[in-house]
């Protein structure tokens, strides 16, 4: 099953399969590891709800929901 | 000397280790056009005959894409700089994506060494790498160290310094760009081009600065259809994972580190942003109070302990105190009548030593029988403006040093992860509240602290509205002429009129940001894809360093610029006409007084210019010698009240009474109105506060600007101020005016919308006239 980044409930994980968005931001992405083939898990929402925390490549990163949208992940 | 620049991930104890090898050596400047730091030092190898080695740190990045200025930064220095070599830090507890980096930095044709940081944390939680097997995959030495520790260091210098000249670029990337990738090559080498394979794997990455190459375009046609970006981020990751299988084996953990557990607490769901808020509350308290922890009572009713002049150890004489002995005076530092905070400790305690040092250099001078005017340039002039400036520092530093930690130790990047939301609204990211909030103690540091932000549009607005967060030196001004208001008027409550000017300062920062974000700095709002680093202790020897950095940056501001414009400053304000020198009881006779007298006029609207009459011109020069720093503005109010016989007391340290007297003379003279008169004083207040910040300040902001931007700086918060302070006497003296101001605002408003959605462009019609005529 194929869902956005964005779309993730807290402790759900999951396999990129691709990267959409353009420019600044997808290539950020890419650098801070964000590729397809790499398995990403929702750790937490900050209080407002925005932006969130994933664990990634043994680390934890923050993006916004705007982005994680660019995201596609495959539930294992 | 051999030149080597230190390359890696934020957060991967970069900083440590250069420290730990350039030790005093190391100097901090800006990188040419950006508001990066450039720190350079030299590392002294032991054993005879060794030559030094020079050591470039590069500022923390995560690749080198040219989307930051960091990466830009560094990208041209090792293409262009011609550095002898790179050392690459990595991090060993997050090999993954540190090597990431590593795989770009192979592809260029400068000698690489890799130092694996943070053995000893991989150790201790049970994992294992195989620092030879990495060399032989990577092709190039790897050195396992400790940075914090300082172990494995030597080994690494000596390894580096026995590096070959020569290097020949190597790629992970193979297979699926092979055909494209040799295309490429082919046409950076009859370029004749340095490190051809790294500008090649960037044009296929269809990267800004190669595509700019003439002819470059040509050569990406064979891929045209193709998603080469993420192909290449990929095959850098395959790379890594599959490689790494050999080289690290993980042990088995707990699932929650102690890192996560703190973690837990600081970004809950409820209880973020009340942990957040004590803890800010905590910083400023321990900065700025003059009742540590309450210990003397909440208000001034539950006040119980005596002050110094209570207990009998000094007298009051003239307005000022006597103290008994020095062992009096230095009580007085740390308490009287309440005890102080460190911040406030710190700074009484400098300014203590500096006031001896004035005091006893102008007696040398009276002694020596030096003219009047000669010991008041001296004392007062020069000495009292550079002391004025330095007496900051502590409060400043003590700032700084606990922002410090809030950064080192992780909790900053959470701060922000917590409030991007809010911030979003106005175009900004999370990590602009920091400085904002720290403008409330002092708007240097704050402005130092935007180099966080790596949109330079962000910086720019954000610096632009941090003066609005009244800051510690604004707080007197607000005090006593709230205070006057109470006093002379008998009205109000000027607790709260001071909290309610904080409040128009913030209420008018997010309005300028807003305004600002949608027309002369519009750009997307920066994404928020940030690491969160682990919690960590801060490292005493990097909050040193780093404080000594801003210390020497701050006094070398305080002796060039701040010291010429107080001289200036405190020269026209002694200067008759006639070249006569004015004592301080004369000052409505000089330069600067005629001055303020013909400026008086432009104030007019404003509030507080020509209609308060023949002494409104105290306004003015006030708000004058307020640019040079803001405790001046307090400062000329209480020796102009004396200059026009307001007020004839001996003087008091808040100019309360001095200004209450002041607005009784002005009141009688002029035939005011009262409500007129308030809304004048309010709008004066906002003056001060929105307007061009003190020098100190001023050369912060200028530094840390975008180039060229510093001007339109200062014209913006001259406008900014004029337009604030005139609707706030408008609406406070003509309470209708205030649909007059809303529908202003709306119009406004309603233009920039419609020029930004593309439906209606006024400043179109301006050009268009131009062209007819």
């Amino acid at each position: 099953m194929n869902k956005l980044l964005s779309d993730f409930s807290v402790g759900e994980s999951g396999k990129i399969i691709k990267v959409n968005g353009e420019g600044r931001v997808r290539r950020r992405l890419f650098d801070m590891g964000v590729t397809p083939q790499a398995e990403v898990t929702l750790r937490k929402k900050a209080p407002l709800g925005d932006p969130m925390e994933v664990t990634l490549r043994g680390y934890e990163l923050t993006l916004r929901k705007s982005e994680a949208a660019c995201v596609e992940v495959e539930i294992l | 000397m051999k030149t080597f620049a230190l390359a890696g991930n934020p957060n991967c104890g970069k900083t440590t280790l250069f420290n730990a090898l350039t030790g005093s050596t190391a100097h901090v400047g800006n990188w040419p056009g950006v508001t990066v730091d450039r720190r350079e030092g030299v590392y002294k190898r032991g054993g005879k005959g060794a030559e030094s080695i020079k050591i470039v740190d590069l500022p923390g990045i995560y690749s080198l894409s040219p989307y930051t200025p960091e990466e830009v930064v560094s990208r041209n220095y090792i293409l262009e700089g011609q550095p002898d070599g790179i050392i690459n830090i990595v991090d060993a507890t997050n090999l993954e994506r540190n090597l990431y980096l590593t795989t770009q930095l192979l592809e260029t044709d400068v000698p690489v060494i890799i130092a694996l940081n943070m053995m000893d944390e991989v150790e201790k939680s049970g994992d294992k790498i195989d620092a030879q097997a990495l060399e032989k995959t990577l092709g190039v030495p790897v050195v396992e160290i400790s940075a914090v520790k300082e172990t494995g260091i030597k080994n690494l210098m000596e390894r580096a310094a026995a590096l070959p000249a020569e290097r020949k670029g190597f790629t992970v990337l193979r297979g699926a760009i092979e055909k494209q990738l040799e295309a490429a090559c082919a046409f950076y080498e009859k370029e004749n081009c340095h490190s051809p394979l790294f500008h090649a794997v960037k044009l296929l990455e269809k990267d800004e600065i190669e595509l700019e190459r003439a002819g470059s375009q040509a050569v990406l046609q064979i891929s045209e259809d193709e998603d080469l970006e993420a192909v290449i981020a990929d095959g850098r990751y395959k790379f890594i994972s599959e490689n790494l299988s050999c080289v690290k084996t993980k042990a088995k953990r707990g699932f929650l580190t102690k890192s996560d557990k703190a973690d837990r607490v600081l970004t809950h769901r409820i209880w973020a942003i009340p942990i957040f808020l004590a803890v800010l509350f905590f910083i400023f308290h321990l900065t700025f109070s003059e009742n540590l922890f309450f210990l003397n009572g909440f208000t001034q009713s539950q006040a119980w302990m005596p002050s110094i002049v209570e207990l009998g150890l000094a007298e009051k004489a003239g307005g000022e105190i006597v103290y008994k002995n020095f062992g009096v005076e230095l009580l007085a530092v740390v308490y009287d009548g309440t005890v102080f905070s460190p911040g406030v400790i710190l700074t009484n305690f400098l300014n203590l030593f500096l006031d001896h040092i004035s005091s006893g250099v102008v007696t040398l001078m009276e002694n020596a029988g030096a003219a009047e005017w000669a010991t008041g340039l001296v004392g007062d002039g020069i000495l009292g403006g550079i002391f004025s400036v330095l007496g900051f520092l502590p409060q400043i530093l003590t700032l700084f040093l606990f922002f410090s930690v809030l950064e080192d130790s992780g909790y900053m990047s959470r701060i922000a992860f917590v409030l991007d939301r809010i911030f979003r609204r106005f175009g900004l990211s999370g990590r602009a509240f920091m400085p904002m909030i720290m403008g409330f103690g002092c708007s240097v540091p704050a402005a130092v602290n935007t180099r966080t932000l790596s949109d330079e549009n962000e910086r720019t607005a954000t610096i632009r509205v941090i003066p609005f967060f009244s800051c510690g030196a604004k707080l007197p001004i607000l005090t006593a002429v709230a205070g006057g208001i109470v006093a002379a008027f008998g009205v109000g409550n000027s607790d709260l009129i001071t909290y309610g000017m904080y409040v128009l300062g913030v209420v008018a920062a997010v309005i300028c940001v807003l305004l600002m974000r949608n027309t002369t700095l519009k750009g997307e709002t920066p994404p928020f894809i940030m690491e969160l680093p682990s919690y960590r202790l801060p490292r005493f020897k990097n909050l040193m360093l780093h404080l000594w950095d801003k210390t020497k940056h701050f006094v070398k501001k305080a002796f060039t610029v701040i010291f010429v414009s107080t001289v200036i400053i405190w020269l026209f304000s002694h200067l008759s006409f006639r070249w006569g020198y004015l004592p301080d009881e004369q000052m409505n006779e000089s330069v600067l007084a005629s001055v303020g007298m013909f400026l008086q006029p432009v104030f007019t609207p404003l509030g507080f210019g020509s209609q308060l009459g023949q002494f409104g011109w105290v306004f003015a020069v006030a708000a004058i010698t307020g640019l040079v720093a803001k405790e001046n503005v307090i400062a000329t109010f209480t020796t102009l009240a004396l200059c026009i016989g307001a007020y004839a007391g001996a003087g008091t340290e808040d100019g309360v009474e001095e200004l209450s007297g002041l607005i009784n003379v002005i009141t009688a003279d002029s035939g005011i109105s009262r409500g007129q008169f308030i809304a004048g004083l309010i709008a004066f207040i906002t003056f001060n506060m929105t307007t061009i910040p003190c020098f100190a300040a001023c050369a912060a902001a200028r530094a840390e600007l975008p180039k060229g931007k510093f001007k339109y700086t200062l014209l913006f918060w001259l406008a900014a101020s004029c337009v604030i302070s005139s609707a706030v006497y408008t609406i406070g003296s003509w309470w209708w005016t205030l649909f007059i101001w809303i529908f202003v605002i709306a119009v406004v408003t309603a233009l920039i919308v419609l020029k930004n959605t593309g439906k209606f462009d006024v400043l179109k019609i301006f050009k268009k006239n131009k062209k007819e005529d």
